[in-house]
């Protein structure tokens, strides 16, 4: 019970400050933290997402930063027909980024193990190359988004404040749903299918169709992430679905703990936090991350969470 | 015998050169324990797997109460009352007991696609896991992770998760397959049992096992049935002393 107590007490303090940072910001006048934190959280929602296949469905995707990029090529590419509405370009992008899944995922889901690594990677890469021929929408050099998605007046996505609040809304909005979900029947039997599938298969349950369901679910809600990152740079580019971006988020929900519902947020923070502060002692900041990266996934198993956990107990 | 509860037709199945199953016709009926012995690559598993759905046959043709399932995916057999046990145990080991028996529940009761209700908390669930679980014994374990169960504990919850999906015919993959003495003579206990109410197929090495509980029995050599018949008969089945038993005393022993 202890080590409950620990990673959720760890957990509590996280999500307090999250909370609570617009208010430091604005009494210390630090504008970059609530910038950088906006981006923290986005790419947290994105982890999370990934964390739903990954963590609870057992399913490796290397390519997750497609949806990324496909969610903010919807904001985009709609804002720069004109189209500026949030209540059509956020449907746009949440359905883009399904479609996606369900035709990636009806494909990939044939194959298992390092197969479905190479394959979801390879996807993703084709959606980069397509993004980067692109000439309408900036091709290589991306697309600058010149208004914000409109809400009309509901919420003003160019108020710092604010953005940042739906930005955090969204995120909680999300572990909820898959705190939801990883209990539910369909959760059960996507953990289960992870576990053992020839067992599953062998009690009555068709593998494919569950594993589908799930990985469409995770890719929309990664491209809500995707269509709040475009907003919060004021553009998208072929870069964000670059395959290291991919790996990027899998080492997000690796080192926080694969397969718990705070995990990814955890390794969100904790990836982003040590990038941008290593980046400004030096610009050789990967050659410390990386070997810090190594340490932690090979000496704390089950992440940071599974490390809270064993410091519960010790 | 009117119509048999499972029909197998001359299924022949190949692996290169060598014919696993090999024109292999049997039929069992319902109420009827039904146990396949053979030696050490016979064709056993084989057989199972055909049955179950793991491996397509070459040519012949398996029914279930009068419907075709030859090609169908194995959990659509599970749905028309097939469940079975595996030879080496294949659990979900990171779930608690309750849990693996709840799922096989689950996939006969209703949709799995629900997103929002928590299923842990479903009551007919968790009553059917119980029940199926104080059925094998392991009724005061339900809450423990299956990675810490006993190998025997395991091998009682393969029971307890096919006997969860209510099934018509149960398959037993060699369900003595590494028990101590004490722990076979609970699990023949408990077949014994379970006859009662379910019909079973039944591939097991374990002899005094198999004649305490066979209504029949199919001896499977190279893959062919080489005799099918009462225990009685087995026992004085010559072709059966020489191709499979070899060695007299289990027969007599155990006659």
């Amino acid at each position: 019970m202890k080590s409950l107590s620990v990673s959720k007490a760890v957990t509590a303090l996280m999500l307090a400050g999250l909370v609570l940072l617009p208010l430091y910001s604005s009494l210390s006048g630090n504008i970059f933290i609530l910038t950088l934190f906006t981006r923290i959280i986005i790419l947290a929602l994105a982890a999370a997402s990934l964390n739903l296949i990954m963590g609870f469905g057992g399913m490796m995707s290397f390519g997750h930063a497609a949806y990324l990029g496909i969610g903010g090529y919807a904001v985009g590419m709609l804002a720069q027909e004109g189209v500026g509405s949030g209540f059509i370009q956020f449907p746009v992008a949440l359905a883009a980024s399904a479609i996606y899944a369900l035709v990636i995922g009806a494909l990939s889901l044939r194959t298992r193990g390092v197969y479905f690594i190479m394959i979801t990677l390879a996807f993703a890469q084709m959606a980069y190359y397509v993004a980067s021929g692109l000439a309408r929408y900036g091709g290589d050099d991306g697309l600058t988004i010149y208004k914000r998605s409109d809400f009309s007046g509901l919420v003003d996505l160019s108020n710092r404040t604010q953005f940042y609040y739906l930005c955090l809304a969204c995120l909680f909005g999300v572990i909820f749903l898959i705190w939801r979900i990883v209990n539910s029947r369909f959760g059960l039997v996507v953990q289960g299918l992870r576990s053992n599938e020839q067992r599953m298969q062998a009690i009555g349950f068709p593998a494919k169709r569950y594993q589908l369901v799930c990985f469409v679910i995770s890719g929309t809600m990664c491209g809500l992430a995707g269509a709040l990152l475009a907003n919060n740079t004021d553009f998208v580019s072929p870069a964000v679905m670059y395959w290291t971006r991919s790996g990027d988020l899998m080492v997000m929900v690796i080192l926080g703990g694969m397969g718990t519902l705070f995990g990814p947020v955890m390794g969100a923070v904790v990836f982003l936090l040590l990038e941008e502060f290593l980046s400004q002692i030096t610009e050789y900041w990967a050659l410390i991350m990386g070997p810090l990266l190594l340490l932690i996934v090979l000496f704390g198993r089950g992440g940071i969470m599974g490390m809270l956990g064993r410091a519960g107990r010790g | 015998m009117a119509e048999p509860l499972l029909r197998v037709e001359k299924l022949v199945r190949r692996f290169g050169g060598i014919l696993a199953t090999d024109n292999v016709s049997l039929d069992v009926a319902s109420g009827e324990l039904h146990a396949i012995i053979g030696p050490n690559g016979a064709g056993k598993t084989t057989l199972i797997s055909q049955l179950t759905g793991h491996l397509e046959p070459h040519s012949g043709s398996v029914s279930l109460a009068g419907r075709d399932i030859t090609y169908l995916p194995a959990y659509r057999r599970c749905a028309l009352g097939l469940a079975r046990s595996f030879q080496i145990t294949s659990l979900l080991l990171d779930f608690t007991a309750a849990d693996n028996v709840a799922l096989a529940a689950q996939a006969h009761a209703g949709t799995s696609f629900r997103f929002f209700a928590n299923a842990r908390k479903e009551r007919s669930l968790r009553d059917a896991a119980h029940a199926a679980l104080d059925r094998v014994g392991l009724g005061h374990r339900a809450d423990i992770v299956v990675n810490r169960l006993s190998h025997g504990e395991r091998r009682e919850l393969e029971l307890a998760v096919a006997l969860a999906s209510k099934p018509k015919l149960l398959l037993l993959d060699e369900p003595m397959a590494g028990l101590g003495v004490t722990e076979s003579q609970r699990m023949v206990k408990l077949l014994q049992e379970l006859r009662k109410e379910v019909s079973i197929v039944l591939v097991e090495h374990d002899m005094p096992a198999v004649f305490a509980l066979a209504d029949r029995i199919s001896v499977l050599v190279y893959g062919r049935v080489i005799a099918s018949g009462d225990p009685a008969a087995i026992r004085a089945n010559e072709d059966v002393k020489r191709a499979y038993l070899g060695d007299q005393h289990v027969v007599t022993h155990h006659g």
